[in-house]
């Protein structure tokens, strides 16, 4: 017995083949797994700082009715400081929901050529220039409504300045249509073949077959895209920051200038000081911006999920 | 490559930095300086030619304007703070509360200028009319309104263009042409440098802006500034600023943390020198003491 003990002990020294590639492996197996629940943790993490960075505002400062019913910006006056965000707000709506009335056209007929009509080659390509006009950095954009659509729409509207909602509004609406594009293509190519085949032997004609079939088919994936795209505009800064003109103002017309909630961010918070009020404040615009993008990602996820599980 | 090797490389190559490292920070003191973007292009001509006088020291200057200086002063991360307003009473004590101790230093002065496009008409412009103007209750938002009619300005809308708010050329601005209590109007142009005030007014007819007396260029108007209406009216020039009958003259400052010592005594001394003030009068401001330049 006690022979047969020692060389079952034996046999495991001789099956154990726990060399450098089985902890190789298994090295492997621990970062990959760190990798996976990184996402997770930066967004709990950041999350966790932007709130306890802006919270002594929130609990101390705070009044609803001066945050979100005053137009008055004024956060570095020294006796009286106001901090009225509604301007901001008004700002940063007006230029998401003019870059969305130009996107949602542009996009969704780009999706729809891209995914009933084009084939072949023409479509590979235009697969790919979609891609990489989403590239594009967004400073550049902001270079070029700075220095392109400026000058353009000032001599265009004969307005004094070109620095307002509409300028904005295109830069944004173009920065936010391929991503939109994208999207939109996935969500019409997800609708099965068999559907356009049997509209096809109902004598339905190739338009009628994209209204009354295909586009109904692929509606929440259209929404989810429309969605994320609004949730791109409400978030973008750089663009905005140089586009909108940088005016503390709630727009009359497209000609006004605006100044985002992004924006009041980038270009006040290098130069506060740390644990100041006026500090707090711009991270409980933070705290704000979050929690919309969030809402509005996290109802365009479901709503795409929605169409995959049905 | 065998593990050891690697190792050992490492340990070389981190050696050789931390070498380099060491030996670039005792051959060099390396000064911070930070802040208003009015004093930002003297504060730069200052460190170029500081590098004749002392050149193991260097001087790293950055703009951004007089809020961001004094933020980095608070933060202790600046060694000297540019800054075209004086600090306010709740910097002075967040400072404090973190161990601070920001000492001012007055370095020169400075004509505030009204600056119009050149084919604006208005050649005098009273404290009141700007109040007006910039002031949150203004009444005047045309032209028109001032009783002027501005060449290639049609919609004959006044274009108010202004700093960020944390400028110490808007808080100045504030004061000083608005009153303690005063604020500026809603929808004003915020430009983020005092360039960018220069360079949009000068593009568009309706607009009006202010700066500092040396971004002024031959393609822009400065207009007259009358304390009272009726009362004669001063323009700015560093004469002006110099004897402070511009009623917009200011006063420009370096802030320290703690009585400077060391290299930045010299440096600041230097700055109050006839040299260091030459410069300055170079560049379009006004010295803080009387000197003779070449």
């Amino acid at each position: 017995m006690a022979k047969l003990e020692s060389s079952s002990k034996q046999m495991d020294d001789l099956f154990d083949q726990r060399n450098m590639d089985w902890y190789f492996d298994k090295l492997v197996q621990m970062i990959v797994f760190i990798s996976g629940i990184s996402a997770i943790i930066f967004v709990v993490g950041i999350f966790v700082f932007v709130t306890v960075e802006g919270m002594g505002f929130l609990l101390e400062g705070f009044s609803f009715t001066e945050v979100f019913g005053s137009e008055y910006w004024e956060p570095s006056d020294e006796d009286d400081p106001e901090y009225g965000m509604l301007a901001l707000i008004a700002g940063t709506a007006s230029v998401t929901g003019l870059a969305m009335l130009i996107a949602i056209p542009f996009s969704l007929g780009a999706a729809i050529y891209i995914a009933e009509f084009s084939t072949g080659k023409t479509r590979e390509y235009l697969k790919v220039l979609v891609e990489l006009l989403a590239a594009i950095p967004s400073v550049v954009w902001g270079f070029i409504g700075l220095s392109i659509m400026n000058p353009l729409i000032i001599e265009t509207f004969d307005v004094p300045v070109g620095l307002s909602v509409l300028n904005a509004g295109i830069i944004l609406g173009l920065m936010a249509a391929p991503i939109m594009t994208s999207i939109a293509e996935d969500a019409l190519k997800a609708v099965p073949d068999r559907y356009r085949e049997a509209a096809e032997a109902l004598g339905a004609t190739r338009w009628q077959v994209i209204y009354k079939t295909v586009l109904p088919a692929a509606k929440n994936g259209l929404l989810g895209a429309i969605l994320l795209g609004v949730g791109r505009g409400f978030g973008e800064t750089m663009a905005v920051l140089m586009a909108t003109g940088h005016s503390v103002n709630i727009p009359g017309s497209v000609f006004d200038s605006v100044r985002a909630l992004t924006a009041t961010i980038a270009a006040e918070l290098g130069e506060t000081a740390v644990g100041s009020e006026h500090y707090q404040v711009l991270f409980s615009i933070g705290i704000f911006l979050f929690l919309i993008t969030f809402i509005i990602n996290l109802t365009a996820d479901l709503i795409v999920r929605g169409i995959k599980n049905q | 490559m065998n593990k050891k090797q690697i190792l050992g490389s490492c340990i070389l190559i981190s050696g050789l930095g931390l070498l380099s490292l060491s030996s670039s920070v005792s051959a060099r003191t390396v000064i911070q300086n930070k802040g208003s973007d009015t004093l930002v292009n003297v504060a730069q001509a200052w460190a170029e030619e500081y590098r004749n006088v002392d050149k193991d020291v260097a001087i790293a200057v950055s703009g951004g304007g007089s809020g961001t200086g004094i933020a980095a002063m608070i933060n202790g991360t600046v060694d000297i703070a540019n800054a075209s307003r004086s600090m306010k009473g709740k910097e002075i004590k967040l400072a404090k509360s973190k161990g601070q101790n920001p000492i001012q230093h007055i370095v020169g002065y400075d004509a505030l200028s009204v600056f119009l496009h050149k084919d604006n008409p208005s050649d005098t412009l009273s404290f009141a009319q700007l109040k007006e103007i910039f002031g949150r209750d203004g009444k005047a938002v045309k032209w028109s309104d001032l009783g002027l009619k501005v060449p290639g300005c049609k919609q004959d809308k006044i274009v108010v263009v202004s700093r960020q708010n944390n400028s110490g050329t808007y808080a100045f601005f504030k004061k000083a042409v608005l009153g303690k209590k005063g604020k500026f109007r809603q929808g004003t142009l915020d430009m983020h440098g005092s360039k960018d005030v220069v360079d949009l007014v000068e593009k568009t007819p309706c607009a009006i802006g202010y700066s500092g007396l040396a971004y002024a260029n031959d393609h822009i108007k400065m207009s007259c500034v009358a304390q009272e209406a009726g009362k004669p009216c001063v323009n700015p020039s560093v004469a002006t600023a110099s004897d402070r009958s511009y009623p917009i003259a200011r006063p420009l400052f370096m802030y320290t943390n703690g009585e400077p010592k060391g290299e930045i005594k010299k440096y600041l001394d230097w700055i109050m020198s006839d040299k260091g003030q030459c410069i300055l009068l170079k560049k379009g401001y006004a010295p803080a003491k009387d000197v003779k330049c070449d």
